[in-house]
């Protein structure tokens, strides 16, 4: 396995709060990484600045052999890294299927064929048969999946995917689950996830790394984290006596 | 696809423009037709069928079907509020006038230079916006302040006359010179009606291309459109400056139509909310929305005018009043615009695309 993310040293500020110190870890290409950790450790904060939403004040982050860091966020995507938002925002007028057909026309110049991929990935994703839906109709599981689905039609290398299980029913989130592990093992997909369903994180990710507000404290396979003394302490919490 | 294009290299333009007929007329319903049809054929017999006064009217209304086409560019498809698009017309009557009076350009020949120039302020004014991070309401200024620069700019300009005004040469003509746009209501009723179907047709290309998914994207979240790979800079570029150089024909159509320029006048915001009102009252970002709220408006206006003078009633300001009532009851009643409400009630149901 070849590192396809690397991020050293990484900071953001925001004035006085220090929102990321000193993050760092790799990603291995074909790996499915999680980041869990309490509301407010910055992990929508560590996926803006990979994602190019925000840049960061020191640190070096490097796709896949190229420093990215500070790179706006089209120039990031279009290096092969797509992402979701942690409040889903489809393009809310537009049908389902533009939806997905705006991602694909990133790498296809032909509208035909970039409607041909949606069709593919929103058979993928269950969403085929409400493609003609305007966005802004849909339940919020099936949004979820939109994003997803429109992230997918930019062919990324690297999906980053904010709380996509956040509000899902359990059959849902299972689901996704299905799906995000079929992407990742079918297609060789590289994901990274922000999650807080831990059974979710345990069903799906090949390493789990834990941010406890600003800073690392764990990282490793999930099944030593949800035994480690310092992510039950701060996270997970003890198991009452 | 390209293998193929490859091999026949001498009709890849013909089988492109093939495509893109096919491509137009993708999805159009058969009911869609008939009534597009019905329409045009209405409008091509119009003077045989009205009085020279209705023409001047029918002129004046496919003016702003044009223009309103023109901004709904920016606005309805790139979600960018200009209201300083009478900058662009200005630009266009101004320039295409004086290459005319002074040098006896003609405006066809003129439009090499209007069109270029009008592109150019539009890039201008979209480079310090987006540059910088100016958005919304404060572009929407941004485009304003523009408009009254050029007002008052050319107002101090000697070269077009300053205030004192900018006039065509007016002679009595033997026949109508196309070449020159130099003849009777009849003939610019036909010019605006073409410029008025090829805008139409022009707006239906960008919305079913690449160019016009990624203004809809741009317009519904820009954010999201980055996250996307869209690098929307680029894109709200190209939609300011193709909404200004189509804007600047109409300049130059309003220049050789009405035969004097004063900046007063063509430069007034007036200029600018006229025609935003007709796509915002037909519906923005629609196709025919702007070509409906044309209608609608100058329609009714007229109406009431003729209403008023029957009664021997005569209100100055009645028309603006009017206009304003218009747009309170379609953000109201319907603030999608009239066009979406209609399009579903005679069942044609145009989407956005």
């Amino acid at each position: 396995m070849t590192t396809l993310l690397s991020l050293k040293g990484v900071g953001k500020r925001f004035r006085g709060l220090v929102a990321v110190d000193d993050v760092g870890f790799d990603v291995q290409g074909g790996e499915l990484f999680a980041v869990i950790g309490p509301n407010g450790a910055g992990k929508t904060t560590l996926f803006n600045l990979i994602a190019g939403a925000i840049a960061p004040d020191e640190g070096s982050i490097v796709f896949a052999g190229e420093q990215i860091g500070g790179l706006p966020p089209d120039a990031v995507c279009r290096r092969g890294i797509a992402r979701t938002f942690q409040i889903v925002r489809p393009f809310p007028a537009l049908t389902v299927e533009d939806n997905v057909v705006v991602g694909a026309l990133l790498h296809s110049r032909d509208v035909a064929a970039a409607r041909q991929q949606a069709w593919d990935l929103l058979r993928r994703l269950d969403l085929f048969d409400q493609r003609h839906r305007i966005a802004v109709t849909l339940t919020l599981p099936d949004r979820k999946r939109l994003e997803v689905a429109r992230a997918l039609a930019t062919q990324p290398r690297l999906l980053l995917l904010d709380e996509v299980m956040a509000g899902l029913r359990p059959t849902e989130s299972d689901r996704m689950v299905a799906i995000l592990r079929d992407l990742n093992r079918g297609g060789g997909l590289t994901i990274v996830l922000i999650e807080h369903v831990m059974r979710a994180v345990m069903a799906l990710a090949s390493e789990v790394l834990v941010l406890d507000p600003g800073t690392m404290i764990a990282q490793g396979r999930p099944e030593a984290i949800v035994r480690d003394p310092a992510v039950v302490q701060s996270y997970l919490g003890a198991e009452p006596v | 696809m390209t293998g193929q294009i490859a091999e026949r290299p001498f009709d890849s333009l013909a089988g492109k423009s093939g495509r893109m007929l096919v491509a137009l007329s993708e999805g159009v319903s058969r009911r869609t037709w008939a009534l597009l049809g019905l329409l045009l054929s209405v409008l091509l017999i119009a003077p045989w069928l009205v009085s020279d006064y209705l023409i001047t009217v029918l002129i004046v209304i496919l003016y702003l079907a044009f223009t309103g086409q023109a901004w709904n560019i920016m606005m309805g498809f790139a979600g960018q509020l200009s209201l300083g698009h009478a900058i662009y017309a200005g630009l266009g009557a101004y320039i295409a006038a004086l290459l005319f009076a002074r040098y006896g350009i003609a405006p066809w020949l003129g439009l090499l230079i209007v069109v270029p120039v009008a592109a150019a302020c539009g890039a201008i004014i979209g480079f310090l916006a987006f540059r910088f991070g100016v958005a919304g309401v404060y572009f929407a200024i941004l485009t304003i302040a523009f408009a009254e620069f050029a007002r008052i700019g050319f107002d101090h300009l000697t070269i077009v006359n300053a205030s004192a005004g900018l006039f065509l040469p007016v002679a009595q003509y033997a026949h109508n010179d196309l070449w020159h746009l130099r003849g009777d209501p009849t003939m610019f009723y036909y010019v605006i009606l073409a410029a008025t179907v090829l805008a139409f047709l022009l707006c239906r290309a960008l919305l079913i291309s690449r160019v016009g998914y990624f203004w809809l994207a741009i317009r519904e979240d820009e954010q999201a459109a980055r996250a996307a790979g869209i690098d929307t800079f680029r894109y709200k570029m190209s939609a300011v400056m193709i909404s200004a150089a189509v804007t600047s024909f109409a300049g130059v159509f309003y220049a050789f139509f009405y035969n004097n320029l004063f900046p007063e006048q063509v430069f007034n915001i007036s200029r600018s909310i006229e025609m935003i009102l007709g796509p915002i009252i037909g519906g923005l970002g629609t196709l025919f929305g702007p070509i409906l709220g044309a209608f609608v408006l100058t329609g009714l206006a007229e109406t009431l005018n003729a209403a008023m003078a029957a009664c021997g009633l005569e209100l100055p300001g009645a028309k603006q009043v009017f206009y304003g009532i218009c747009l309170l009851f379609v953000v109201v009643a319907l603030p999608e615009g009239i066009w979406p409400w209609l399009a579903r009630r005679i069942g044609i149901g145009e989407r956005v695309r």
